[in-house]
């Protein structure tokens, strides 16, 4: 690899690679995102290898081993080039056949295509295919082209060019009046503007200044961060960097979970490839705009997530937040002012400043633009990430998507936001996917995970499972934090036993009210939502349970089930 | 414990307070727990007072201060498998070893942790048995897997 020393050799590199590469030449792409990991595809990959070396088609047909595809139920999944052939739940033993057959002979294998489960219509390609078809994949779309590992794949289609339209063709005012133009707005949990975020930090009085990926991923049942970070670093990365001049910081941090392997192995080598080539360390594309970035791994720990504690874990101190009567935009990483943004929120940055914020903000409602990415899961038929522009009606996403609820069970509600989250009444489900519009009803959206629930589904065991989460979850530091979960996680838990008391709910309310109000961070503060808005919609379920000792969804142990 | 491949994880941060938790997690994820001797090698080289490296160790549950088992047994009990009977799945784990979370057995052969979301919610409810996946499992299969941990 030889260093890029400007826009115009980036883009002789990239015609270098186009003009190498055959696009009629088979391509086989398959998914090694977690989901898929986990159901063999590494078997399969070493399959595949072996079978094209015994068939002597070495030099005849590329493997691509790529991030998540975003279909996880039916996986291992498999994408064959040119002709963008999608194979579902593939196996080592097949691997002869669609050789022998997809590959050399062009054949499409019936039984390995999706077959629409109510028509028995089978389709072939993505764009037949009701899960893919339906959904806007501008961020995570790429992820079947691109193996992570090869920052070539990325330059190929056309990445890093809005790095370098950036440093060249545009001030450090101009990128930023864009990403306020495109109202780019974070896709963390809480929906603020970034563009304001960055102003601030712009603004703030301070030599040294930090950007920062959150990639935590705390949420249980969120995994869109992964599949984004994993299968497409480059787009996170190349993000950051403009971010970074934007800002005007010289080192950026990329927080990540230390429980999933992939992200750091595919990060670091994002990282070393990107400096090699010149995009990422000193004199970026020549440009004189210098930019470093370091990878920390998070510990374990839900709140470690939130600003402040992230901040503080990087500082190799315990996560915990502090007051924010200072944004830590303007003193946050040693005091420095630190810009922390969430993955999705920093792959929305390329294409603004390639495509312009007139282009971005055509896509989504008044006030949420863009996609949104929705790690769909839960009692629904179709498993996976989603990527949808903002407006879409839930009901698309739960039935055109999802493919509704499996064995024929009705749908009784979808819940938003994990813990810090709430849930929406079926009765509801033709709300659009819009920052405000979910939060006005109880239900914000959070960092994208939605769990889709069943008519078995005990409301009241979702509230108690989440302040059972949350226990172990906060850092202890501040009382009502501390305190209000846990006494309300024993009301809740003696309520699903089937020993609940007149009056608890007017109880649970009360601390409701205290942890809501006098928590330090937005952990503790956030903590009654699943409880407030399953009161606020499923209040007769309570009521079944502490009046007639009964669980109307039969779905908690103790109690009477009639 | 290969005592000089620890040295050599702390010396890399020497001097370095600002490395304390990337040099616990790394130290954790190749011996599996954290005996005392080391820990306080680390606050000497890294030059972070002991207690705040204890005060860190002890609270996250990332960090183990007893020698984990051969196999690490985990649970995820995130949102997606608990709708999908992750409690069925612990039940009969610790039925069938004994063991609760955040225990290990008495021939230091299994531990046994509950996890959040292990990013694969499509397969739930998952396990993960000495770093590999499974999916789905009854309790049949649960056995099964159990025994060929030898
Ligand atoms: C307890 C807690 C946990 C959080 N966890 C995450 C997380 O895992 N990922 C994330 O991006 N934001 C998380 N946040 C939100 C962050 O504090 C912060 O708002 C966000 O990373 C900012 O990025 P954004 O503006 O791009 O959304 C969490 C907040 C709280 C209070
Ligand atoms: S909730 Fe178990 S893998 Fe996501």
């Amino acid at each position: 690899m030889a260093r890029v020393n400007s826009p115009a050799e980036l883009d002789r590199l990239r015609k270098g690679f186009l003009s190498k590469r055959d696009p009629d030449k088979p391509c086989i792409a398959i998914c090694a995102g977690i989901g898929c990991l986990g159901l063999g595809s590494d078997r399969l990959i070493g399959a595949l290898e072996e079978e094209i070396k015994k068939q002597f088609l070495e030099a005849k047909v590329d493997i691509r081993v790529t991030g998540c595809h975003g279909f996880c139920e039916k996986g291992p999944l498999v994408v064959i080039y040119p002709e963008e052939i999608c194979y579902f739940g593939v196996t080592p033993e097949d691997v002869p056949e669609i050789i022998s057959q997809t590959v050399v002979e062009k054949k499409v294998i019936d039984r390995l295509v999706y077959t629409d489960p109510n028509t028995g219509e089978k389709a072939v390609h993505q764009s037949e295919i009701p899960f893919y078809r339906n959904q806007t994949r501008l961020l995570i779309g790429n992820n079947t082209r691109i193996n992570p590992k090869r920052i070539d794949d990325y330059l190929a289609i056309g990445g890093y060019s809005a790095l370098a339209k950036a440093l060249f063709e545009m001030s450090a005012e101009q990128v930023l009046g864009e990403i306020k133009k495109a109202n780019l707005r974070g896709r963390g949990g809480g929906g603020f503007s970034a563009g304001s975020k960055w102003e601030t930090a712009r603004n703030a009085p301070a030599e040294e200044k930090y950007v920062i990926v959150n990639g935590h991923e705390g949420e249980p049942g969120a995994f869109m961060d992964r599949a984004l970070l994993t299968g497409n670093p480059h787009e996170v990365l190349e993000g950051l960097i403009i971010g970074a001049y934007a800002v005007g910081s010289h080192q950026g941090f990329i927080y990540i979970r230390h429980d999933t392997p992939q992200l750091r192995e595919n990060m670091e080598v994002a990282l070393a490839q990107a400096e090699e080539y010149g995009l990422l360390g000193e004199n970026i594309l020549g440009s004189g705009f210098n930019f470093n970035v370091e990878v920390h791994l998070d510990i374990g720990i839900f709140v470690s997530g939130e600003s402040s504690a992230l901040m503080r874990s990087i500082e190799g101190k315990a996560p915990e937040p502090r007051p924010k009567y200072i944004r830590t935009s303007v003193s946050g990483i040693w005091e420095k002012p630190s810009v922390l943004n969430n993955v999705e929120t920093w792959a929305n940055v390329p294409q603004i400043i390639s495509k312009g914020s007139a282009w971005y903000s055509g896509i989504g409602t008044e006030r949420s633009k863009g996609t949104k990415l929705i790690s769909l899961s839960g009692n629904i038929c179709n498993t996976g990430v989603v990527e949808v522009p903002m407006g879409t009606s839930l009901r698309e996403i739960v039935y055109d998507m999802g493919g509704g609820i499996p064995d024929g069970k009705k749908l009784k509600a979808v819940h938003f936001g994990g813990p810090m989250g709430g849930s929406i009444p079926e009765s509801l489900i033709d709300t659009p996917l819009d920052f405000d519009a979910l939060t006005k009803l109880g239900a914000p959206m959070g960092a994208g995970g939605m769990l889709v629930m069943d008519e078995d589904t005990c409301m009241v065991d979702v509230a108690r499972y989440f302040l059972d989460f949350l226990a172990g979850e906060s850092c202890g530091k501040c009382v009502p934090c501390r305190e209000g979960i846990r006494q309300m996680l024993k009301i809740l838990t003696n309520i699903t036993e089937g020993k609940g008391r007149e009056g608890d709910i007017q109880l649970l309310e009360e601390l409701a009210e205290v942890a809501g109000g006098a928590s330090l961070c937005a952990l503790g503060r956030s903590a009654p939502n699943p409880f407030l808005s399953t009161l606020r919609y499923f209040r007769d379920e309570y009521e079944a349970h502490i009046t007639g000792k009964r669980c109307p969804a039969l779905s908690c142990k103790e109690q009477a089930h009639t | 414990m290969d005592s000089d491949r620890i040295d050599q994880i702390i010396n890399k941060h020497q001097g370095q307070a600002r490395s304390l938790i990337q040099v616990l997690l790394e130290i954790q994820s190749e011996n599996r727990w954290l005996p005392r001797e080391v820990l306080e090698k680390v606050s000497e080289k890294l030059e972070v007072p002991l207690s705040r490296v204890l005060r860190i160790v002890t609270f996250y549950k990332t960090f183990s201060f007893t020698p984990k088992g051969h196999y690490e047994i985990d649970v995820c009990t995130g949102t997606a498998c608990h709708l999908r009977g992750a409690q069925r799945v612990l039940d009969t784990v610790q039925d069938l070893t004994g063991i609760k979370p955040g225990e290990t057995d008495l021939d230091s052969k299994l531990s046994l942790e509950t996890v959040n979301c292990l990013g694969c919610c499509g397969l739930g409810p998952v396990m993960e048995i000495g770093g590999k996946t499974h999916s789905k499992m009854s309790p049949a299969e649960i056995a099964d897997a159990l025994k060929k941990c030898e």
